[in-house]
């Protein structure tokens, strides 16, 4: 008896990684933004437009890579259009964010009629050869595409970079105090651009992901509110690489423990399920937001706020 | 001067209302634009039936819409130009497709098609007001003077899979992605089991619902999580290929739906359930050039070519094969039945005694899961 419960619970931590994935991917993009200053509302619209820019290229070319690399261009050149608006215009973020989100859903869906409907070529099996044989370890964690693993070490990376290297130091006075930034002779404006650009790409790869990869197929709307929940995780991650990382996973985890547990015949809701990761992420957010210490200590201070350099 | 320059702008403010307002009425005719004029309608020819569609997906859905836009081009084809038809796409169910329909009456259409359920109220409204043009509704239960219904008896298709999917479990146990626990969705997930059991009494169905017709990434997770409990042969009634994929990319098998999706998935893919709605267009709009058009609610199946299976791939055991045509058989000359006594729910009880065979009340009104299916239908809708 335990031993289908046991592999069943490989299985899922397997789908728990997939699932989080392009979350953690695009969350760390928005996290990178939001050190910087820039409130990035766009990402679902970013993520759909390299979601079909990823899956043209993958149909066009068989090249899962160059499908990331396009949809890290879209993503790149999208948010570069939002970052000059709010960065050299001094749009509202908010306002220019949710604009450039119905955009990209609309214009992804535009460009995208002849995909819908379009395969791709399967790829061969997944995982690190001698590990992806062990019991129990193999399912639950050396099957999973690349872009799994390479998540995790951006997450690494991504920490490094923002506590213990100097560029880092920069991007996060930056997005602290642009004045004393500015005031040191750091060219606020350039770097926040660098980081909204960058971060683009990073939705955009996760863009990819999800019609490369998770779901090889193109259809409007098909990243489905995961942008949404990214910009969540960055706050319900106090803008920390690892635990958004772990967040990710979390909400992967819930989305799929709902499915799995339907599965098992155990009698809740659906739709009460459904809601979970939106009830967790509310729920986060009134607690770190009771504790001023948690929100001051790590909440970037210029979050959302336009910088003119000169006044 | 400086009157001058008032008067420039207000010219400049004009003009650009004026643009603005001709843009706006510019847009209302904008879904009107499609119909293709018949070619060369000779002045002697009397002018063609102009037959509207209006459909809740995009035509490339490689579903539910692309199956009823295939059965527009069919009659297209077969009556040329004593037709002419236009159809508007992607049209969300709810107060714009009231206005969808009125715009398809105005434009001259005298027989107009509404192809999901969630139209029916709107339909209802506009025919009312429009005594002189003939309504159909798919789905529907609503009928009025000039509104009447179709359906497909698409538990049918679901059947003869299930046959053959309790021929080529390994696991016995059957995997079922469902939309929204409606009655049309239910019987399709019984029908699925009742055919397995009817070849394979061990057969066990667990069923995933994603409240949705279409969100493919969930439609994958979804297969995923039925596969990680076991099941080994999967069906949906959600309108993408997402589930397919799923059972491609794990080894494992499943059947397309709505229309034929053997070139998603060439190693998973068991057979399609589809749907051929050009043979009731048909029937209706020869109905409605003859005059012969009346009031009716029609729900064909496998019987009259509405609902089929196909494209069951040479790697199922002949033997597999030949007992989901028999059964295909026995649908079209009318000996056999999905819903024939006696058939117990899930907790036991009685739901249709022996040898009765279920009427279209019965079949509107399923609420429950036949024994062999785990678990619980959700409450609510």
């Amino acid at each position: 008896m335990g031993g289908p419960r046991v592999s069943g619970l490989a299985l899922l931590v397997a789908a728990t990684l997939a699932a989080g994935t392009p979350l953690a991917l695009a969350g760390m993009g928005l996290l990178v933004n939001e050190r910087a200053g820039v409130l990035n509302l766009g990402a679902e619209g970013l993520m759909l437009v390299a979601a079909v820019a990823g899956f043209a290229t993958a149909y066009h070319t068989g090249n899962e890579w160059l499908a990331f690399g396009a949809g890290a261009l879209a993503g790149a050149a999208a948010s570069a259009v939002l970052g000059w608006l709010v960065i050299w215009m001094n749009t509202n973020q908010y306002a220019t964010g949710l604009a450039v989100s119905l955009f990209g859903a609309g214009f992804s869906a535009f460009v995208g009629l002849g995909l819908v409907g379009k395969k791709l070529a399967e790829g061969g099996p997944r995982g690190i050869p001698p590990l992806r044989d062990l019991p129990l370890l193999g399912p639950a964690l050396f099957r999973q595409h690349p872009m799994v693993y390479l998540a995790v070490g951006l997450a690494v990376a991504l920490a490094w970079f923002l506590q213990r290297t100097r560029p880092g130091l920069v991007l996060r006075a930056v997005g602290e105090s642009p004045v004393a930034a500015h005031a040191l002779g750091y060219p606020v404006r350039g770097i926040r651009l660098a980081a909204v650009v960058a971060g683009g790409a990073l939705c955009g790869v996760a863009g990819a992901y999800l019609s490369v990869v998770y779901t090889p197929l193109w259809v409007e709307g098909m990243v489905a509110g995961r942008g949404w929940i990214a910009l969540a995780l960055t706050t319900f991650a106090t803008w920390r690489p690892g635990r958004l990382l772990l967040g990710a996973y979390l909400f992967g985890g819930v989305t799929m423990l709902q499915l799995q547990l339907q599965a098992e015949g155990v009698e809740i809701p659906a739709q009460f399920m459904s809601m979970l990761p939106y009830v967790a992420t509310v729920v986060v957010l009134v607690l770190i937001s009771r504790n001023p210490l948690w929100i001051r200590l790590n909440m970037p201070a210029s979050l959302g706020k336009p910088f003119f350099p000169g006044g | 001067m400086q009157n001058r320059t008032d008067l420039r702008r207000f010219a400049v403010g004009a003009a650009l209302a004026a643009l603005a307002m001709g843009g706006c009425s510019e847009k209302k005719e904008a879904p009107a634009a499609a119909p293709p004029a018949p070619a060369a309608a000779a002045p002697a020819k009397p002018e063609p039936l102009r037959v509207g569609f209006v459909y809740v997906g995009p035509v490339g859905d490689a579903g539910w819409t692309f199956a009823h836009d295939v059965g527009r081009k069919a009659v297209v084809e077969k009556y040329g130009d004593r037709i002419a038809t236009t159809f508007v796409e992607k049209v969300p169910e709810g107060p714009d497709a009231e206005r969808v329909i009125r715009d398809l009456v105005a434009q001259g259409n005298r027989l107009v098609f509404a192809t999901s359920f969630g139209f029916m109220d709107s339909m209802a409204k506009v025919a009312k007001d429009h005594p002189d043009v003939r309504f159909e509704h798919a789905t529907g239960y609503k009928t009025a003077e000039n509104l009447r219904v179709y359906e497909a008896k698409f538990y049918e298709g679901a059947w003869l899979a299930g046959i053959l999917a309790g021929q080529m479990t390994k696991s016995n146990v059957l995997g079922f992605v469902g939309s929204f626990p409606i009655p049309e969705v239910l019987r399709n997930i019984n029908a699925f089991t009742l055919g397995a059991q009817s070849v394979n009494p061990k057969v066990r169905t667990k069923v995933v619902w994603v409240n949705s017709w279409f969100d493919p990434p969930k439609e994958t997770e979804a297969a995923q999580s039925l596969m990680n409990q076991g099941a080994d042969v999967l069906l949906q009634n959600t309108d993408s290929t997402a589930v397919l994929q799923a059972a491609e990319r794990n080894g494992k098998y499943a059947f397309g739906w709505d229309s034929d999706m053997s070139a998603f998935a060439p190693k998973a893919h068991l057979g399609s359930c589809v749907l051929n709605w050009g043979v009731y267009y048909d029937k209706a709009i020869g109905e409605a050039l003859a005059g012969t058009w009346k009031v009716e609610s029609t729900r064909w199946g496998v019987k009259e070519g509405m609902v089929d299976f196909v494209r069951m791939p040479e790697a199922a055991p002949e033997t597999a094969r030949k007992k989901v045509l028999e059964a295909r058989e026995g649908l079209k000359s009318g000996t056999a039945h999905v819903f024939k006594g006696p058939i117990v729910d899930n907790a036991g009880k009685e739901v249709l005694a022996k040898d009765v065979v279920a009427d279209d009340a019965w079949k509107g009104a399923v609420n429950f899961y036949v024994k062999g299916v785990e678990g619980k239908v959700p409450a609510g809708k």
